[in-house]
């Protein structure tokens, strides 16, 4: 439609880097093996294949420059929150001598008013908000991923009663539950924010579980299946080797969406009372503590703030670059 | 069409039963309900052994909840842990979500359509990428966050800009309305209006980030279908294939989207209602289950689960009736 898209499509189109894919057909040694030329020729053809296909989910992600800008920094901001406290001068818990300073180069986020540092709580909270987070993409992925492709590609019974159970967390009302559970489970000791992300995980993995059902009930149709089962293969394998490996695209996009959705529910919760508690911190926590002075002592207040944003904001950068990587017909306009 | 509603309301019965049930589990042993009273020592045994059985506490958990259901089925929502009835605290805070809710989300659902068809049909124009951007910073946003900056800076500023155009700081902070209010039906809405400005622009600009992606994605799908080049071909104006042909094509999966996010809503405005002090059904379901108050989660939870149900199906039945093509049994 525009002049962007008409230099764009021809070098998408091309089937990767003209480099690549003739370089290691040359080194495929026919000479080697006089045997079997033909055979050797197809499987060297069939890995040059994959690995392009990756190369170009890579190179389209790497043109969407804010997607790979958001990479890198949610990259330094993970690795920070999991090992900047060590570095630091403070620790999120010790009383300085300074209290309720504005940002200095000794407290470069300021301190509050019992004389915290600041930066040590961000720090921390960002740790434990980045530690929940990962938490409950793994666990919502898998377990979404297992009942999404049960129920799509066995159909029938097993779907319509896997799907009910969806529809049940769906009508359960996730803050009543969120509320009850963390009252009880997340209150005490140190490891509460683990149970944390294990109930987060339970509410929102029936996103990933509807896409993947959706997903499957479409690829199992394809001829390949079809050959895969006349080649007697299980359906353990079918699924595994066949099916998920034609989502993944898919799955990656929704676990990156669950993710910020993870860190906002989690920041919610905390700054409702209900999620990470005394004595340990959150961002959530923190900008509750701090939004009273949210115009007095702005620090307390912005910081934190600014954390959970910037890695919210990451994550959906890289979540739509992703997209657009491994479907690039969803963007492309036709001319 | 009927036998698909009726068979649709026939599976929501079951499974609003069995989440009804599950919450009434979850609440009945979270907490104590009597203990406030237990810890006074001015309240002496009899009171609250009597205290007990009014509430049904001395009875087994599955028994409590058919008592609650027998009589819920009846349109008697019980009373709270304090004595009293459920039914008029649940009016109005339904009533006062809905206020905002119905209008948060109209106001969203007209700048989102505006926003998404215009970001769809320029696309990689600079109000494409300003609007992208906008969608996504307001999404990535903390609900709470966002609501403490504009209670604390928006409100302040704009009251000052209007001040100066002859309203007394109009915009309020606190409330869905003034306590004290005598005035003319006129003033009375006025007030009404400036607690809501807040809270509601809160809801609006999370909403609208969403539903303006949503109507950009559509929107360029159907501009790129055969049939709205076919109408180009043919010589229709631009415009008129965009209103006509492309717009209502869109339109199918931003009505669901927005169907299924006014049920989510619903119960769900929670923190805007806590950061403006608004008794809304957010604020009522954090304050029974904190005082584990059993009866107003249940009655809450019904309410909810109805309007869920119902825009679920409403859904469904938009998005047949828009696409003809869809069929629903």
């Amino acid at each position: 439609m525009t002049d962007d898209q008409d230099t764009e499509l021809p070098e998408e189109r091309t089937p990767g880097p003209p480099g690549v894919g003739v370089a290691p057909q040359a080194d495929v040694p026919a000479a080697e093996d006089p045997g079997v030329p033909a055979s050797g020729q197809v499987a060297g053809e069939f890995t040059i294949q994959a690995r392009s296909e990756w190369r170009m989910i890579l190179r389209r992600f790497m043109r969407h420059r804010l997607a790979v800008a958001a990479a890198v920094i949610l990259f330094l901001i993970v690795v920070g929150s999991l090992v900047g406290g060590r570095f630091w001068t403070y620790s999120y818990d010790e009383i300085t001598d300074n209290y309720s300073t504005g940002p200095t180069w000794q407290h470069p986020m300021g301190t509050d008013g019992v004389g915290h540092d600041v930066l040590a709580m961000v720090l921390r909270g960002a740790q434990k908000s980045v530690q929940i987070m990962l938490l409950v993409a793994f666990f919502s992925t898998t377990f979404g991923v297992a009942i999404g492709a049960i129920a799509g590609f066995y159909r029938g019974f097993v779907d319509s009663l896997l799907m009910r159970l969806v529809d049940l967390v769906l009508t359960i009302p996730s803050l009543a539950v969120l509320l009850v559970l963390s009252r009880r489970v997340v209150g005490g000791g140190g490891g509460g924010w683990f149970w944390l992300a294990v109930i987060i995980a339970a509410l929102v993995w029936t996103q990933i579980a509807r896409i993947v059902r959706a997903e499957v009930l479409s690829v199992r149709e394809k001829e390949y299946i079809e050959a895969a089962r006349a080649a007697g293969a299980k359906d353990r394998r079918i699924i595994l080797r066949h099916i998920l490996p034609n989502i993944v695209g898919s799955i990656i996009v929704a676990a990156t969406l669950t993710m910020a959705a993870a860190i906002l529910i989690e920041t919610t919760l905390s700054y409702l009372g209900l999620g990470v508690r005394v004595p340990d911190t959150s961002l959530g926590r923190l900008v509750a503590d701090g939004q009273t002075a949210a115009q007095t002592r702005p620090w307390l207040f912005y910081f934190p703030g600014l954390v959970i944003i910037v890695i919210v904001l990451c994550v959906n950068f890289i979540g739509d670059g992703l997209r657009d990587a491994f479907d690039p017909k969803q963007t492309r306009v036709r001319a | 069409m009927i036998a698909f509603i009726v068979r649709r309301l026939a599976v929501s019965i079951p499974l609003v039963l069995a989440s009804s049930f599950i919450v009434f589990l979850l609440v009945a042993s979270a907490a104590d309900p009597l203990e406030e009273l237990r810890l006074n020592p001015r309240i002496s045994e009899e009171v609250i052994e009597a205290r007990e059985r009014e509430l049904n506490l001395d009875k087994p958990l599955f028994e409590r909840y058919g008592i609650w259901l027998g009589n819920a089925v009846q349109g008697d929502f019980g009373e709270d842990n304090q004595g009293s009835d459920v039914a008029p605290q649940l009016t109005r805070a339904l009533g006062t979500t809905l206020r905002l809710v119905i209008v948060a989300i109209f106001i969203a659902v007209v700048l989102a359509l505006i926003a998404g068809v215009i970001s769809a049909v320029r696309q990689y124009s600079w109000f494409d990428y300003s609007s992208t951007f906008a969608a996504f910073l307001f999404y990535s946003l903390p609900v709470f966050w966002l609501a403490v900056l504009l209670k604390e800076f928006a409100a302040i500023r704009l009251n000052n800009v209007l001040e100066g155009w002859g309203f007394s700081r109009w915009i309020a902070t606190v409330g869905s309305q003034s306590a004290t209010f005598n005035g003319s039906f006129m003033a009375r809405i006025g007030d009404i209006a400036g607690h809501t400005f807040l809270p509601a622009l809160t809801l609006i600009l999370v909403s609208f980030a969403a539903y303006s992606r949503y109507t950009r994605s559509s929107m360029l799908e159907t501009l790129n279908s055969d049939y709205v080049r076919t109408a180009e071909a043919k010589g229709i104006p631009r415009s008129q294939v965009i209103r006509k042909h492309a717009l209502r094509n869109a339109l199918i999966p931003v009505t669901t989207v927005v169907a299924l996010d006014f049920s989510a809503v619903i119960g769900g405005a929670i923190v805007t209602e806590r950061v403006f002090n608004w008794r809304g059904m957010g604020t009522l379901l954090i304050d029974a289950v904190t005082a584990a108050d059993v009866n107003v989660v249940q009655a809450w939870l019904l309410v909810t689960a109805i309007v869920v149900v119902v825009f679920n199906l409403l859904a469904d039945v938009l998005y047949a009736l828009l696409d003809p093509r869809i069929r629903l049994d």
